[in-house]
């Protein structure tokens, strides 16, 4: 392809954004103020930009069709790649804090989507701040599935209110999860793991699912093996800790 | 990397500027004013200044400026809180102080429950906690735990209202958001199931007052903003129903093309019960009274007497002789709504024709008469300080690179 060839961030043999033109700080603080725009409400997301082939005009974005998948801290998007094909007609979302990280998601999803024509038109990566702006993008009961693999452990107990998975954030994931739909985590730190098994364990509005559910699913599957974190920690042969939950009815 | 302070307001010093503020008992059996950390109950019955009695440990009354007074809904308490932390709830019967609640962080909101049986507080990390205040009459309690019951990650909540069925808490925070959570018939165990977000503002979401009706027993919300609109939302599925922008209704916008682009923010709202009037109360809106000028910092409605109480006011103004003042006025006929008939039914009252006359006037405002001008840069300090806390920085790209650079935990690790 021309335009890759004069574009030496892409790779020559594969056409794919190459990952060293994308170094990025190691974490961000999710408690700083944002510099990036925010839709004012989930009917201001615009799925033109993000779904082009299903949206082709900004104006038919009041379809019934929504996102359903959101992979929180999505990393370098390695997850999203394997669902998209997985589930083609299902919209999914990437968000990620870190600006560079999030611009090589698009590199990414843009280069699979013109060497695979038709494909990986589903799924989208946006850089938002995802402890404050859930409810700015997804609609009540509107997602089927949420991923949070590999979250940064912040291991310090005064740094405890800057992971993603807390009793607090699980109201807010809850909201925005239909009854039914599932919430997926995975660490391969002990004590994280332990947290957000406790944190989800204790929140009214999840139940885990059985070891057949878990067998059931091929998704869970994914979880140590489609991230580059997963994949990283497997090369090390590194311990996971996993904790999937259904979202259920409060019970009155 | 440290937590920037800015996001959660503490930036400045103790003596931050604060605004005055006035609460209304709902029988109007008496009104209440906070200047700075003074604490000023006049009683309507006696007709005299009411003396608080404070016994706790923690030290009495309040040390720091006052940032929320509000009665609640059966008239049998009244419950402050602000700068200094602590949390007082006080008996409107004796005027004692039965519960001092310490809080982690500075308090930005409260509400009473309905049932009077729980006391609900935010704190400057957007958590709110609750307590409960199910205890024997008269009895002192010093330090009770407040348990968290929600939180808006990392907001500063700037309001909190139950709704007029008690089956909703209502918060809105400087993030743009009003969240309507259910309350739960155990609060204590906190309130994780969220009904609604009422998501539209295009700034700080600063005050929320219940409309009532008997078909919709939990009401519509309505919201102000430092957009300057004034929102009406359903809380159920959180739909915005309609929005005034009401900076360009009282001609504040546009008017001066030098400042077009600074909304003036709506700082304060209530509404009399039927829901049929909102008041309003606007950075830079003008009052004119006897050709004077009044921009309220504080406003409240008693439904049983139809008088709209509003108070503007300041602590801690910095360079002016008199750093504290307060000045409260009165409108009557606010029960009623304005398009039933013709004549004109606002009225306001002199000072001599508001409930409590002067002895009520000289026990809220400190003084009987401040001049004109002190009020003026009052209004502009208060201004000041309230866009510092909640409007949004925005940092250019260079800005932020200069910020990073310029960090002091940076230049301590330089000169390690
Ligand atoms: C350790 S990485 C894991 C990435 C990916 N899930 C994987 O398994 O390879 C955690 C990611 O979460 C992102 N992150 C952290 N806090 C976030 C927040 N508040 N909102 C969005 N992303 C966040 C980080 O920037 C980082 O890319």
């Amino acid at each position: 392809m021309l335009e890759n060839e004069a574009n030496p961030t892409l790779s020559k043999s594969t056409g794919l954004p190459r990952k060293r033109f994308y170094r990025a700080r190691a974490h961000s603080n999710p408690l700083s103020d944002s510099h990036f725009p925010i839709p004012i409400s989930p009917h201001h997301v615009d799925y033109s930009l993000h779904y082009p082939q299903f949206f082709p005009s900004p104006d038919q974005t009041d379809s019934s069709k929504k996102i359903q998948f959101a992979d929180i801290g999505c990393g370098f998007g390695g997850l999203l790649i394997s669902l998209a094909t997985l589930f083609p007609e299902t919209l999914m979302i990437g968000m990620e804090l870190r600006d560079k990280v999030t611009e090589y998601v698009k590199e990414r999803i843009l280069a699979l989507r013109t060497a695979n024509p038709g494909q990986y038109q589903n799924v989208s990566v946006v850089r938002t701040n995802s402890m404050k702006y859930i409810p700015n993008y997804f609609e009540k009961g509107q997602l089927s599935k949420m991923f949070f693999l590999f979250p940064d452990p912040h291991f310090k107990e005064k740094n405890h209110r800057r992971r993603v998975i807390s009793r607090f954030l699980l109201d807010e994931y809850a909201y925005v999860l239909q009854v039914g739909a599932v919430i997926y985590t995975i660490t391969d730190v002990e004590e994280l793991g332990e947290w957000m098994k406790t944190c989800l364990k204790e929140h009214p509005m999840f139940e885990a699912l059985t070891s057949q559910e878990l067998e059931a699913d091929p998704v869970v599957k994914l979880l140590s093996s489609a991230t580059e974190e997963g994949q990283k920690v497997a090369r090390n042969g590194g311990q996971t800790f996993r904790a999937v939950y259904r979202r259920i009815a409060p019970s009155l | 990397m440290e937590d920037t302070p800015m996001e959660f307001g503490e930036s400045n010093k103790d003596t931050e500027i604060a605004p005055a503020l006035i609460a209304v008992h709902p029988t109007q059996e008496s009104v209440a004013a906070a200047v700075g950390p003074d604490l000023r109950i006049f009683d309507l019955r006696q007709n005299s200044a009411v003396s608080l009695k404070d016994d706790s440990s923690v030290g009495s009354l309040h040390k720091d400026s006052i940032r929320v007074v509000r009665y609640g809904a059966n008239g049998k308490l009244l419950v402050s809180a602000g700068d200094d932390k602590l949390v007082k709830v006080w008996s409107t019967e004796s005027w004692h102080c039965i519960t001092t609640v310490c809080s982690e962080k500075r308090v930005s909101a409260v509400a009473i429950s309905n049932d009077g049986l729980y006391v609900c507080f935010a704190d400057k990390f957007g958590v709110v906690w609750i307590v409960d205040l199910d205890r024997p009459d008269g009895q002192v309690h010093v330090g009770k735990k407040a348990v968290p019951l929600l939180s808006h990650y990392c907001s500063i909540i700037t309001s909190l209202e139950f709704s007029p069925d008690g089956k909703f808490i209502l918060s809105a925070d400087r993030d743009f958001k009003i969240r309507a959570t259910v309350f739960p018939k155990n609060p204590l165990d906190g309130a994780h199931e969220i009904q609604s977000f009422c998501l539209g503002h295009t700034e700080f979401v600063s005050c929320l007052a219940f409309l009532w009706t008997e078909e919709y027993p939990q009401g519509f919300v309505v919201s102000g903003s430092g957009d300057s609109t004034v929102r009406l939302w359903d809380i159920l599925s959180g739909s915005l129903l309609d929005a005034c922008e009401v900076g360009e209704k009282a001609g504040l916008l546009g008017s001066n093309g030098r400042e077009a682009e600074c909304y003036s923010a709506v700082t304060d709202l209530c509404s009399n019960p039927d829901g049929s009037l909102v008041a309003v109360a606007l950075q830079r809106q003008v009052v004119s009274i006897g050709g004077g000028t009044f921009i309220p910092t504080s406003l409240q409605m008693c439904s049983s007497t139809g008088l709209l109480w509003m108070v503007t006011g300041v602590s801690n103004l910095r360079g002016s002789e008199c750093p504290s003042l307060a000045r409260v006025r009165v409108i009557s006929g606010v029960n009623k709504s304005n398009s039933d008939s013709d004549t004109r039914e606002h009225q306001e009252l002199e000072d001599n024709e508001i409930p409590g006359g002067t002895s009520l006037l000289k026990n809220l405002q400190g003084s009987l008469s401040y001049g004109e001008e002190v009020f003026l840069a009052a209004a502009e300090a208060l201004k000041t300080a309230m866009s510092n806390l909640l409007v949004k920085k925005q940092y250019s790209t260079e800005k932020r690179d200069f910020r990073k650079r310029t960090r002091n935990d940076k230049k301590i690790k330089q000169r390690k």
